[in-house]
């Protein structure tokens, strides 16, 4: 499957009990690209992320990944193309160690068993998480369970990454670790967040959603230079937004050490 | 630390002792799920009198229990604390059923109170082995080779989440009371604020598995736990089963108690 693209058009969702979460949503984001979803509570943005990887399917419009229309029928082709970071990592951890719970998505793939194994160690040491292997999940600090529910997708070495809230309830130096981590990867990156400050670091395009429609569609630094927009979608620039970039980089960096 | 936190790290700690290395983690699961099965079924099968001629299957706890270095205070304290349910059950017997059955000089003893004794010899010795077999293989194994043995996928997992998730909700359930505890101005707990919150937990616990399913599902999930470590059914656990089996055979065919006291007696 091309993994080129994700693309929605005139994707619209409302919940069993009528409220409407998305409507019309069109957006189209390429290969590589690292692209935020913001908004307030209740905007939408969980809802569309849950769009991208079949776990919601489209009440009208359309969602494609590659060539493949995203429905019931294509779930499972879609699922190891879209890996999905849940926000509340103990939702995504229950085996009885960090090693099962990686291996449990290249075990569903029906991969042999030594080949599992070698996934699940090369994906915990990507995410610099080799040394928890034998823990149990519920052993682990909110930044390691965090790191390793990010191993646990990518051990099904998906194109595409889906990250809800990554950065959400960790510690300052927690949360520059993920960013580091997440700036290292070649993946298509697509990350629903309020911390808009992860979004100047990773992201070159940010989606702005309000009562499930997109507001605004451009670049960190149009984005947040615009005091109307913010308003409006009740959201606050980061600190020294409208830096340059390498400014923005060279200040975080200053920051870390 | 709330009660609700110490009674989970209680749990916790049970689960951790699988995690060793000991003569009884090596048996596979199944040859000792097969062999816990087998005690369950020769204690409950004894009559409701029985209380001599259990004693002897008090070995399997206790073996098993040294096989896999389980420590004794840990079990006795989980016992105790689902003694209640055993004493609910049989409290009623010596009132219902008083006819004398034991007479030692003027004391007599009402069948009732020694059919009580054996509801909680049996649950000591039953419960105890099922603390012990987790103690020593741990819930995944456990429910892994339930599957294995024919039990349906779907009571296995749920089994394996119940016990996963019961921190988590557990860990919840404490917040909650201690939020309300810091708003009560030293009050205790009145029985109306337990509605609102076991329906708050209960909504909670409801949303919590729908994101765990989603969770699951976006791994590819489709029924089947699958696990990373394959068991290997070897002659030892063949020995295990058979030589435990033929044990409690001996035991539900000679009332060891009995004939000991014979022997002892006709010796003097």
């Amino acid at each position: 499957m091309s993994h080129h693209l994700v693309e929605t058009r005139d994707l619209s969702f409302a919940y069993p009990d009528g409220t409407p979460a998305l409507r019309g949503i069109n957006c189209r984001f390429v290969h590589g690209e690292a692209v935020a979803i913001v908004g307030a509570n209740g905007a939408g943005k969980s809802t569309l992320l849950l769009h991208f990887n079949g776990l919601l399917l489209a009440q009208s419009g359309e969602v494609r990944i590659g060539e493949l229309p995203v429905t019931a029928g294509t779930r499972a082709q879609i699922q190891r193309t879209v890996g999905y970071v849940f926000q509340d990592s103990d939702d995504q951890l229950f085996m009885p160690t960090v090693e099962e719970d990686v291996a449990f998505g290249p075990l569903n793939m029906g991969l042999p068993s030594v080949e599992v194994k070698a996934r699940a160690r090369a994906a915990l040491e990507r995410v610099g998480a080799a040394h928890l292997a034998t823990r149990a999940p519920y052993r682990l600090s909110g930044g390691e369970k965090r790191a390793v529910a990010i191993a646990g997708v990518m051990a099904m070495l998906p194109s595409i990454l889906v990250l809800d809230e990554p950065s959400a309830g960790l510690d300052p130096a927690a949360r520059w670790r993920l960013i580091e981590l997440l700036r290292s990867f070649t993946h298509t990156r697509i990350v629903a967040t309020h911390d808009l400050e992860l979004v100047r670091e990773l992201c070159s395009r940010v989606l702005v959603l309000h009562e499930g429609r997109v507001e605004a569609d451009g670049t960190p630094r149009e984005v947040f230079a615009d005091a109307a927009l913010l308003a409006r979608c009740h959201l606050a620039a980061p600190a020294s937004a409208v830096a340059a970039p390498c400014d923005a980089a060279a200040a975080a960096q200053q920051q870390r050490t | 630390m709330s009660r609700i936190d110490a009674a989970l790290r209680e749990l916790r700690s049970l689960e951790a002792l699988a995690a060793r290395d000991t003569p009884l983690a090596r048996v596979d699961p199944r040859a000792k799920v097969l062999v816990t099965m087998a005690f369950i079924v020769t204690v409950v099968s004894f009559d409701r009198y029985s209380i001599a001629a259990l004693l002897p299957l008090a070995l399997f706890p206790m073996a098993l229990a040294a096989l896999g270095d389980v420590p004794a205070a840990p079990l006795a304290r989980k016992l105790l604390a689902a003694a209640p349910f055993a004493l609910f059950v049989g409290i009623f017997n010596p009132l219902l059923d008083r006819a004398p059955m034991l007479v030692y000089g003027d004391l007599a003893i009402a069948a009732g109170w020694v059919s009580f004794a054996s509801i909680l010899l049996r649950f000591a010795l039953t419960v105890g082995a099922a603390l012990v077999l987790v103690a020593a293989t741990g819930m995944h194994p456990l429910c892994a080779a339930l599957g294995r043995l024919g039990v349906p996928q779907v009571f296995t997992v749920q089994l394996l989440f119940l016990f996963r998730y019961a921190f988590v909700l557990g860990a919840e359930a404490s917040r909650m009371t201690v939020a309300r505890e810091l708003r009560s101005c030293g009050r205790g707990m009145a029985l109306a604020a337990y509605g609102p919150l076991l329906g708050h937990l209960l909504l909670r616990a409801f949303e919590r598995a729908q994101r765990i399913h989603l969770a699951m599902l976006a791994r590819g999930f489709d029924g089947e736990l699958r696990s990373l470590w394959a068991m290997r059914w070897q002659g030892r656990d063949t020995l295990f089963v058979l030589a435990w089996c033929a044990y409690f055979v001996l035991v539900r065919a000679i009332d060891m108690p009995l004939a000991a006291g014979r022997l002892l007696l006709g010796a003097a």
